[in-house]
């Protein structure tokens, strides 16, 4: 079994790809932390074989639903609302962008898209992690793919 | 569309230092932390430094290769290991006064839960051979109860889960030479020079 360090770097920058996609910049870092505490609490019984990718962004994507339900019983503070203007002018600003764009997606469109673009997942397993059917997920990343390029056109993107 | 999400900055490039401590601090925390582990560099080059939450458990040489000493103590101990240098700071402080001549004995808790039975009374014996001192594998051997079991001491020092701070580098051949050494036989003359200086 890998020391848990090398977990973390191999799996660390991935796993906060999608806390970020899933839950936005605000809880991003305490989901990534929390999902590497619980993992590293877990690990020694991991099976040999399971495929650790899947089982961080499983963990994660608890995480996640805890924190989503915890912010629907709390009133969102007027500060929090997304700036979509300029982001202190960076000139990566249109990607702060398509992670707003992310952000308002339905949430079975965000998780799908996070679990299959950002983690690498098949259908499959994001069916596991999310419920429903791999038709189901493949669905929502298409939809949410799709909403996102009409939001983002390709062209010029990157200039 | 998938090229655009591979360019999506997170935190973790631009930073990635403070989320890797803020995991550590909590695991430490919370009793998750089996073994922490970082390096130093040395007059004997880099020095992987691990310790459990009772003490240093291992010190290894570049030669012996970290990334193998870790995958062994994850066999050994628990695979729940992570680089946290704060629970090592004491054995760094005060190996970097050893090697610059401040410091003669080390002041740490020790973990020797890789040594047992014969080899542990060896390791236990080595701290009573002063700095700048030096025994014989032979008169180690006799110390630590088993006159006749100088090979064994050999071995016990060759695998010394700590050395340099449990000091089997004071252990040489009766006819004086060195003797092989864990970092190296260059290593072992480094550390009793600077011993004998």
């Amino acid at each position: 079994m890998k020391p848990f360090e090398q977990i973390v770097a191999e799996h660390g920058p991935m796993v906060l790809r999608v806390c970020r996609a899933v839950l936005g910049e605000a809880d991003a870092e305490d989901a990534w932390s929390e999902t590497f505490l619980a993992a590293l609490k877990a690990y020694p019984e991991l099976p040999a074989d399971a495929n650790v990718q899947a089982w961080l962004v499983t963990i994660a994507h608890r995480k996640a639903v805890d924190v989503t339900r915890a912010d629907a019983r709390r009133p969102v503070p007027v500060g929090e609302v997304p700036d979509r203007a300029g982001r202190s002018g960076r000139p990566d600003a249109w990607e702060g962008d398509l992670w707003d764009a992310l952000a308002r997606l339905p949430d079975k469109q965000r998780a799908a898209v996070a679990y299959h673009y950002l983690a690498g997942l098949p259908y499959r397993e994001i069916a596991e992690i999310t419920g429903g059917t791999a038709d189901a997920a493949r669905r929502a990343a298409a939809d949410g793919v799709k909403a996102l390029r009409a939001a983002y056109p390709l062209e010029g993107a990157h200039s | 569309m998938t090229d655009i999400f591979a360019s999506l900055p997170v935190t973790y490039e631009l930073n990635p230092h403070r989320l890797h401590e803020r995991l550590t601090a909590a695991a430490e925390r919370e009793g998750l932390l089996d073994v922490a582990y970082r390096t130093v560099d040395s007059p004997v080059g880099p020095l992987l430094l691990a310790a459990t939450s009772e003490g240093l458990v291992k010190v290894a040489f570049g030669r012996q290769d970290h990334d193998a000493v870790l995958a062994e103590l994850a066999e050994a101990i628990s695979p729940r290991i992570l680089r946290a240098p704060a629970r090592l700071d004491a054995v760094a402080r005060q190996l970097e006064e050893y090697f610059t001549g401040e410091r003669r004995t080390f002041d740490v808790p020790l973990d020797f839960r890789l040594a047992r039975g014969f080899r542990l009374s060896v390791l236990e014996h080595l701290p009573e051979i002063g700095y700048g001192h030096t025994e014989s594998y032979a008169q180690v051997a006799a110390a630590a109860g088993s006159p006749k079991a100088v090979r064994a001491v050999g071995t016990a020092c060759a695998l010394n889960p700590l050395p340099v701070v449990v000091p089997c580098h004071r252990v040489v051949r009766s006819d004086g030479s060195y003797g092989q050494y864990a970092g190296g036989e260059e290593a072992k003359r480094i550390l009793l020079t600077m011993e004998a200086a």
